[in-house]
């Protein structure tokens, strides 16, 4: 019979009603994610079963090294890397609840008291990571050690300006497990978290400059590079915001319909990224900012179940989206066909951006402290430099570049899958020694007392008045006048009625006392 | 230039490194709030706005003519302050610095807590009894207008029971906690480290009172 060229060719045509048939084709696709998903939870489970060996190794580290070996596996069977971490699933899918997640709980009062800080490592510190990296490798490279290598100087600095964050990811992943005090805490996550808007708009600027070719680069090129940072920065925390004030206000009319309050949440925040990232600003600043000012509202707003119901599929979300991104990191460096090796871009990349780290954690600390009230001691700087891990940000950068613009790429590629290995697994396996060693002051694992909370606003009340009567505007001064706007406006536009009466945090204290007094009376 | 007369700085009062610019600046803002006074009084606290709205002004106005606290042998309430008494209130919020030996901060805590004791202390007895922290806990819910006096009388009385069990431990039933001494309120304080909590930095010479 005739049969068009097109169609397939049934060399069985069915003979009779089949009932049942394997329809594996059908469900490819989200099958082998479920399974992957399956399979790194399986993991956690089984690496959790080992005390001995958690309380050594990080999880981020184990995951990675599972990744290699099932990596190995799945190159073994079939000799080709079927699987890997594309940038697009790490940016749509796996960043986001993770980001969210962070700004969502993110002591608010901790953060902005050190924001000044945290945004001078953030910048500052991520600008000189980058050119200090790149022009360092630029420079060597003359020097011929490398080799012959089809890079000029703007791809030096493209690779240095991926390179040089600090990954908000890895931080969370080990910093988790060491507990060192809070303010370190903040200082080093908050700097992962901010230095977004700088890593977007270098590696923009770069790969255009790289794109359009050195010659045309001119100081307009340039002016516009810096003027782009303010844009894609200030953009994406107005974005944030704005969607911030979104959610709110939307949370203060669900009274009625609590079985889907917490989708809101994540709906929201999650249109928040991709709006930012639509407009080419900075997404993780919009997520972050979104889960930062909506925190007070929403928690106010929504029921306790619906706000017991956000928490935990904010933290599911979040630690299945880490776990997968260490695996898949593991498992994507099974490639041979990116493999690119150079002993010295390799070495030297390694040893620039952990000595360069060094050098301006301590110059900006030694600046910082003459504005800090709490300083910042060695040992602090210590952490600071060891915590500056690098992680799938930076991965998922350099699997991003046009091999066709950026010569050079798998070879950029190969030094990035190094350069994160190293960090998080030598540097995460080390750095709870290191602490412990360094008698790093720890968390203060302290139930609130009533007496602290009163007198902490006792505090608040007597700074702000000697900051009046010396005539200077101080933090304590400007986070008054703060708390005055949100409780005449913002808290009267955003949260319930209900919730603003209640809404005091020493009421909470004394109500959470009360009752673990009740059941434990109750029990005796 | 200051035509005040000159006055002897006690060296216990300051540290190093309070600057004799953060003294000037101090000056120059003491000079306004006397209206070029030789002392100030109470009322003239009454002309900074801001502090209108500080639910805790009048403890903390009564705070700097408390003798306690102007290190003056006598006891009671002072009428008038001079500069001197001015910085000597402020010294009290000085930061810490880095090369303080335990001795050093060990009293600099000392100086702060008690300052903070005889502000809750109203009738200066030397014990904070439950009637005085109730009264302190009112007035410091007083911003929130949702908040009745009934639910602040229970915190304050909840806060007392914390205050007793951590000073005394467990009471018999029919023993009294008469108040809280200097000592125990040492104690509750133990392991928080109010040094840098309760200080306020003097760097920032640009005042916004140079608009009133």
């Amino acid at each position: 019979g005739q049969r068009s060229s097109g169609s397939p060719i049934n060399s069985s045509q069915p003979q009779s009603f089949a009932i049942v048939s394997f329809k594996w084709d059908h469900v490819k696709d989200p099958y082998v994610i479920t399974l992957w998903i399956l399979v790194a939870s399986l993991a956690k489970i089984v690496f959790h079963l080992s005390h001995k060996v958690t309380r050594v190794v990080p999880e981020s580290a184990l995951l990675i090294v599972l990744g290699l070996f099932l990596g190995g596996i799945v190159w073994a069977a079939d000799h080709i890397a079927s699987f890997a971490l594309t940038p697009t699933v790490f940016f749509f899918y796996l960043l986001p609840p993770i980001v969210l997640d962070a700004g969502y709980f993110m002591p608010n009062r901790l953060f902005f008291g050190n924001l000044g800080s945290i945004l001078l490592y953030a910048v500052i510190g991520t600008i000189w990571n980058a050119a200090t990296t790149g022009l360092s490798l630029y420079g060597v490279y003359q020097t011929g050690i490398m080799g012959q290598l089809k890079s000029g100087l703007l791809d030096f600095l493209l690779f240095g300006s991926l390179i040089a964050a600090v990954d908000p990811v890895a931080v969370l992943a080990v910093f988790e497990e060491v507990h060192v005090n809070e303010v370190l805490f903040i200082i080093v996550f908050g700097e992962s978290l901010l230095n977004d808007a700088v890593t977007v708009v270098l590696y923009n600027v770069f790969e255009s400059f790289v794109a359009i070719g050195p010659e045309n680069v001119t100081g307009i090129e340039c002016v516009k590079g810096i003027v782009s940072f303010f844009v894609v920065s200030l953009g994406g925390t107005l974005v944030g915001i704005f969607f911030a004030f979104l959610l709110s206000l939307v949370s203060r009319f669900t009274k009625h319909v609590r079985i889907i309050e917490p989708g809101f949440v994540f709906i929201i925040s999650y249109l928040s990224y991709l709006t930012a990232e639509m407009l080419s600003l900075s997404a993780i600043l919009a997520i972050t900012f979104c889960g930062i000012c909506c925190q007070k509202y929403v928690k106010a707003n929504i029921s306790e179940q619906s706000s017991t119901t956000v928490r935990y599929t904010m933290k599911m979300m979040a630690s299945g989206a880490e776990t997968i991104i260490f695996m898949f990191l593991g498992i994507s460096a099974v490639n041979p066909e990116i493999w690119t090796w150079n002993t010295a871009f390799i070495l030297l990349t390694l040893v620039f951006i952990s000595v360069y780290r060094v050098i301006g954690v301590v110059l900006q600390t030694w600046i910082l402290n003459h504005y800090r009230m709490v300083q910042l001691e060695i040992i602090d700087q210590v952490v600071m430099s060891y915590g500056g891990l690098r992680g799938a940000v930076a991965f998922a950068l350099v699997v991003l570049l046009d091999d066709n613009k950026v010569k050079e790429r798998n070879l950029f590629v190969s030094t990035t899958i190094i350069v994160v290995f190293f960090t998080v697994i030598f540097q995460g396996l080390t750095i709870k020694p290191l602490v412990q060693w360094l008698k790093v002051k720890k968390t203060e694992h302290r139930e609130p007392k009533l007496n602290e909370k009163l007198h902490g606003r006792a505090f608040d009340h007597i700074l702000s008045a000697i900051e009046d009567i010396s005539g200077q505007i101080g933090h304590n001064y400007l986070r008054d006048k703060w708390s005055n706007f949100d409780r005449k406006f913002l808290s009267k536009l955003l949260m319930r009625r209900s919730a603003q009466k209640s809404r005091d945090q020493i009421l909470n204290v004394f109500h959470e006392l009360n009752l673990k007094d009740a059941i434990s009376y109750v029990a005796e | 230039p200051c035509n005040q007369r000159p006055h002897p700085l006690s060296p216990l009062s300051f540290s190093p490194t309070v600057t004799s610019e953060q003294i000037e600046h101090l000056h120059r803002r003491f000079k306004q709030l006397s209206r070029d006074q030789l002392t100030i009084r109470k009322e003239n606290f009454d002309s900074i706005p801001d502090l209108e709205f500080n639910p805790i002004r009048g403890k903390i106005v009564h705070a700097f003519f408390d003798k306690r606290n102007l290190r003056q042998a006598s006891d009671g309430l002072a009428d008038e302050i001079n500069f001197e008494d001015f910085l000597t209130i402020m010294s009290y919020f000085r930061p810490i610095e880095m090369n303080m030996d335990e001795e050093q901060l060990d009293r600099f805590r000392k100086e702060k807590l008690k300052f903070l004791f005889h502000m809750y202390d109203s009738d200066h007895d030397g014990k904070i009894t439950l009637q005085e922290y109730r009264n302190v806990v009112e007035e410091l819910l007083s911003g929130n207008p949702h908040l009745e006096k009934e639910s602040a009388r229970s915190i304050a009385d909840g806060a007392m029971m914390e205050a007793a069990s951590i000073c005394v431990g467990q009471m018999g039933p029919d023993q009294v906690y008469e108040g809280i001494t200097f000592e125990d309120f040492l104690k509750m304080w133990q392991g928080i480290d109010i040094e840098t909590k309760m200080h306020v930095r003097f760097l920032n010479m640009e005042t916004i009172a140079h608009c009133y």
